[in-house]
């Protein structure tokens, strides 16, 4: 009977924990899911539960997103600037985190820390002397000079990330390839990368990520509003003066944030494990 | 001619000398083993003779071509790895085809030399699957017909059996020379087991601390050691040693007998008292001590299983001896001597 209480303590306690966090994260999901949905007379009524809806949900706000702002522009900029930082991290640092993996003894560990700290430097202290290099380069409010200053801050995190994965890539599998007539650059090509592609895909995914809520630079570098990317066109356009427009921005919010969501879910669990099954021992 | 040449090899790590000049040839067809303990050099040394690593200073010739900055792929070499080094993406079939994809041989011509390395190996029936869906022995036997596909210059295997459990390993060791004798590859094979050594090469080359201590036929290693690192080295037991006058004095525990079973011949007694024993089965190993001698090890006898055991009992001292033709002996440095 003890043993009993016992395990239904302990259910109830592991649950309960879990629940606890599946709340905190979920609720803000939540409020923004039902705040797009809801009419604005409803929204702005102060003495109204804000959590629920106290009028007939409307897809309003969306069809404003949609016809009567730049949104579709916003997101399309966004998915163009996060392929082609994508595209330039991969191509930048593959090579870098294959080399820093493994280049053996100091400089080797030297350099990837080196690498690792220019990611530390905040973009707040970083925009002045890009905005020079944007403006010199005759980049100014355009997207294109964010294709140019993400990755400055993608590379370095992406290096680190995939040194880690590449220092625990068995090295029979390259050298084999090598002594079987590979060059190194061969070998790197056709073991490194296929068997990589979990570590490439969480490349990936990070760095679209990073780039999609990046905020400051987009901020700095950007005012018309053909340009921008999501993140900012939401974040400016939709607040005028001290006016928000809370269901349009939820709304524009909730858009943003589900291919993200959708990438986390399927893809990753998918890649994670298994593939190098059975090379070595 | 030789197949494998090296002159002088020397690798330096930063400030470790792992190779410190190695001279070794490896005639056509010959299975050469190197043995050593861990650490001693070997797998350096055979990095070296497949290109991986680049030694400091030596030159390295195969098939009569210097091939000191000759990139691997052009060496003519093939290597099975420790942990084989199959590659997890590929099929067994294209991880066979792989040397000869990249040397761009038509594509009929790999199909029927897959089929030849496959067959040979007996591994036709897992051609389609793909390497994590083998077992251990079936992953040495791809990998094997992988580095023959190409029917290379010379066949290097660094601790093969590593990876496997001992029954297996036995019938490995069986296949790997057998099928070795058939082929006729040139073959040099590294390991620290020197039952592997002595079972398998034509000969040994023993490496210690970067050095080839001795090269020889295993009975030329086992029978005449060339120094105290290869008498002790080789034999479980190893050989006994007794320190005399700085110099030291070395039998084989199967040549230690009590006085009465050794019949004709000269021979030296020692009075020799037992400590324990210890009962394998097919025989007995007897430790203990003699008298007068200093010894840092406990001086062990190999006797038969059975017959000696009411005799030998524990604390006693007991007549002991050698034939003299089975005594070694090393000067103060180590080295074999003729006399003492």
């Amino acid at each position: 009977m003890q043993r009993i209480i016992a395990s239904t303590l302990r259910e109830v306690s592991f649950y309960g924990a879990v629940a606890f966090f599946v709340v905190l994260t979920a609720f803000p999901f939540y409020w923004m899911l039902i705040t797009s949905l809801k009419s604005n007379p409803d929204l702005y009524n102060v003495t109204n539960i804000p959590f629920w809806f106290n009028e007939a949900p409307t897809l309003e706000h969306f069809r404003y997103l949609f016809e009567d702002t730049l949104f579709a522009r916003w997101l399309l900029n966004s998915l163009v600037i996060g392929v082609c930082v994508v595209a330039i991290t991969l191509v930048t640092a593959l090579p870098a985190g294959y080399s820093l993996a493994r280049m053996t003894g100091r400089s080797g560990e030297a350099l990837g820390i080196g690498v690792f700290l220019t990611y530390l430097v905040p973009p707040t202290l970083l925009f002045l002397p890009l905005s020079r290099i944007v403006a010199s380069l005759g980049l100014q409010n355009s997207m294109w000079s964010l294709v140019l200053v993400y990755p400055t801050f993608t590379i370095p995190f992406c290096t680190w990330l995939l040194m880690g994965f590449f220092k625990s890539f068995p090295r029979e599998i390259e050298e084999a390839a090598i002594v079987d007539g590979c060059s190194l650059f061969g070998a790197f090509i056709k073991m490194v990368i296929p068997l990589s592609l979990p570590a490439i895909l969480t490349t990936v995914i990070f760095t679209f990520t990073l780039t999609l809520q990046e905020f400051v630079y987009a901020l700095t570098f950007i005012s018309s509003s053909a340009q921008k990317p999501v993140t900012l066109g939401v974040a400016t356009d939709l607040v005028r003066g001290d006016i928000f427009f809370w269901g349009e921005i939820m709304a524009g919010a909730l858009i943003a944030s589900i291919p993200v969501a959708i990438a986390y879910n399927f893809f990753l669990d998918r890649f994670i494990s298994g593939i190098t099954g059975g090379a070595v021992k | 001619m030789a197949a494998v040449l090296a002159q002088n090899i020397v690798k330096r790590f930063e400030n470790v000398l792992a190779v410190n000049g190695i001279t070794l040839a490896v005639p056509d067809g010959e299975f050469v083993v190197l043995l050593g303990p861990s650490g001693c050099g070997k797998t350096t040394f055979l990095r070296i003779i497949c290109g991986l690593e680049r030694q400091t200073s030596g030159n390295l010739i195969i098939a009569g071509d210097i091939v000191n900055d000759v990139p691997p792929r052009a060496r003519g070499v093939a290597m099975m790895f420790q942990s084989y080094g199959l590659y997890p993406h590929y099929t067994v079939r294209n991880n066979i085809a792989f040397p000869l994809r990249t040397q761009r041989v038509g594509r009929a011509v790999i199909e029927s030399k897959v089929d030849w390395a496959s067959r040979l190996l007996g591994i036709e029936h897992l051609l389609d699957r793909r390497p994590r869906q083998l077992s251990g022995g079936e992953r040495q036997r791809v990998a094997l017909a992988r580095a023959l596909v190409r029917e290379p210059t010379a066949l290097l295997l660094d601790e093969p059996l590593s990876n496997l459990d001992a029954k297996l390993r036995a019938s490995a060791r069986q296949d790997i020379k057998q099928f070795q004798r058939r082929v006729g590859v040139t073959t040099i094979y590294v390991t620290h087991d020197q039952v592997e050594a002595m079972g398998m090469g034509d000969r040994i080359a023993v490496i210690d601390r970067g050095k080839i201590r001795q090269v020889g036929t295993p009975a030329e290693i086992y029978d005449e050691p060339a120094d105290r690192f290869v008498a002790t080295f080789v034999g479980t037991p190893p050989m006994n040693l007794l320190t005399h006058n700085g110099a030291h004095l070395g039998f084989r525990p199967e040549n230690f007998l009590p006085k009465e079973m050794i019949r004709g011949g000269d021979f030296s007694e020692f009075s020799f008292r037992v400590d324990r024993s210890e009962y394998l089965g097919s025989e007995r190993i007897v430790y203990g001590a003699i008298e007068g001698f200093d010894s840092s090890q406990p001086i062990t006898a190999k006797l038969p299983a059975h017959g000696a055991e009411q005799t030998l009992r524990p604390g006693e001292w007991h007549p002991f001896a050698v034939r003299n033709k089975d005594l070694r002996y090393f000067d103060q440095d180590g080295k074999r001597t003729d006399r003492h």
